[in-house]
């Protein structure tokens, strides 16, 4: 089940900002990794919500950094 | 000593083509580009289809060929994609590196004309607020909607560091946006500067506006290359098309140390309004005539110079008639000698595009020695009694060629080029 969430999660970041899936490890960061800015962040955010349908407020949101933070709160609250 | 503005690149992407080679090939060969829009005849709102089912859509056309990174299409709306794409190809053109340095930056800059707004993310997102709610309103809503965001995102692609701004003035604000960079090159505050326009507002909500307000060609939905006469007795309303057009314009000298080749030269501009109605035009093209002789006084010419003249021509009962009027005021007997077309038979009108588009023609004009034509003329009309090149295209020495756009509120802009010497 989460390797379920794992891969969805790394398939939607691969699509939205244009990089290889291979490219998306649990460590790497959004900006300095990935080539994201923080408008790509925010709808990062905004696609786990709809594919999760779960909410990830605004306090939460500001601290995600790297894929596994998106991975860890999605394990934790969905 | 006045400083001269040459034209190096020309690029665009439009209904009839999505290369300045390709467009200008139909175009010549009298090739319409306006078809049904397949999305426009279901009976999608309120249980109805649209009024008009007819337009000029550009087609085969890949945002992620013109833009980098890829993820970066998602953030701007289509009438971007246009600009960016059309802006590839005359940079190209001009055979200029792919990005300014910072010192040559700082005396370029990029203005275009946009009639409307990012319609596709304007529409997508307003749906979005009131299916999903607030919170589903994307990021990049306003960045991928407001109309700077095409010469923006221009000028963040090459380095362009300079003036940069959308003009806004409707179907006039493409012809607007080379006659302002032409001025701000002419002053010395820019040495090269891209121009023309973009749009892609062929929404239904656009659509249907322009449909009640009687502007678009509704009777030709089973013919719609036949849609956009201008000219013609029958005409009875424009037809909406989509796309970009781009020039890059360069100081004389600061292209001439570069060996860049040059196209054509700018010469004259005229702006004006009407200040008479929201919509229609001033009678006898009152406007249009002060815009057309400050543009042949801004360039020192007679009007007898002219050779040919880009119209505006949008197949609306009202624009032609008062456009020939115009024509006939400020060129007296000359304009029965002048070689008049109206490039919207085929493309359809591109509203804030139109001046971008119809200055990459007007300039490809004086190239190639050819004059596109105006199709659909079957049918003359006493009232537009001049040589509109109907239905082919004519062969002849452009020397200097003139380029009308007119838009609603009584927005007026000209420019004129010159074969280059």
């Amino acid at each position: 089940m989460s390797q379920a969430i794992e891969e969805r999660v790394r398939s939607i970041i691969a699509d939205q900002l244009g990089v290889a899936e291979e490219q998306v490890k649990p460590e790497s960061k959004f900006i300095e990794d990935l080539g994201a800015d923080s408008l790509d962040i925010v709808e990062l955010i905004m696609a786990m919500e709809e594919e999760f349908e779960t909410e990830i407020p605004d306090d939460e949101a500001e601290k995600i950094r790297n894929v596994n933070d998106v991975i860890s709160f999605l394990k934790n609250n969905v | 000593m006045t400083r001269r503005v040459v034209i190096t690149g020309l690029g665009l992407v439009c209904p009839v083509g999505n290369t300045v080679e390709t467009a200008w090939s139909d175009l010549i060969a009298g090739r319409s580009g306006i078809d049904t829009v397949q999305s426009w005849c279901e009976k999608k709102w309120a249980n109805e289809c649209l009024g008009v089912t007819v337009g000029g859509e550009v087609k085969n056309f890949n945002p992620e060929d013109f833009v980098e990174p890829k993820k970066d299409v998602r953030r701007m709306g289509r009438f971007i994609h246009f600009a960016m794409a059309a802006s590839q190809e005359a940079w190209l053109m001009a055979g200029l590196p792919d990005k300014l340095s910072d010192e040559d930056g700082n005396r370029a800059g990029c203005v275009l004309g946009v009639g409307m707004i990012g319609m596709d993310v304007f529409t997508d997102n307003y749906d979005a607020l009131k299916e999903r709610g607030p919170r589903r309103v994307s990021a990049f809503f306003i960045p991928g909607t407001i109309s700077n965001l095409a010469p923006a995102q221009v000028a963040i692609r090459r380095n362009l560091r300079a003036d940069n701004w959308a003009v806004v003035s409707a179907c006039a604000a493409g012809t607007h946006a080379i006659g302002e960079a032409f001025t701000k090159i002419q002053s010395g505050r820019s040495d090269l500067m891209l121009c023309g326009g973009a749009e892609s507002a062929m929404h239904p909500v656009a659509v249907a506006g322009f449909n009640s307000m009687h502007a678009l060609c509704a009777s030709k939905n089973n013919d719609p290359t036949r849609a956009s006469r201008p000219f013609d007795k029958t005409r009875d309303g424009f037809v909406m098309g989509e796309g970009a057009g781009v020039l890059v314009l360069e100081e004389l000298e600061y292209a001439k140390k570069r060996s860049a080749n040059i196209i054509a030269e700018v010469v004259g501009y005229g702006s004006s309004c009407d200040a008479n109605h929201i919509t229609a035009p001033a009678a006898e093209g009152e406007g249009a005539q002060r815009a057309m002789r400050q543009a042949l006084q801004s360039a020192g010419l007679k009007p007898s110079d002219v050779v040919y003249v880009n119209a505006h021509g949008t197949s609306t009962p009202i624009n032609d008639k008062f456009e020939t009027q115009a024509i006939k005021g400020v060129f007296g007997e000359h304009a029965y000698k002048l070689k008049i077309s109206s490039t919207k038979s085929m493309t359809g009108h591109l509203l804030g595009a139109a001046g971008g588009i119809e200055g990459v023609f007007t300039a490809m004009s004086i190239k190639t020695n050819m004059m596109p034509p105006t199709i659909n003329l079957d049918h003359p009309d006493p009232d537009c009694d001049l040589d509109y090149i109907a239905n082919h295209a004519r062969a002849g020495e452009v020397s200097v060629a003139m380029s009308n756009s007119f838009g609603f509120g009584g927005a007026n802009a000209v420019v004129i080029m010159k074969k280059f010497s």
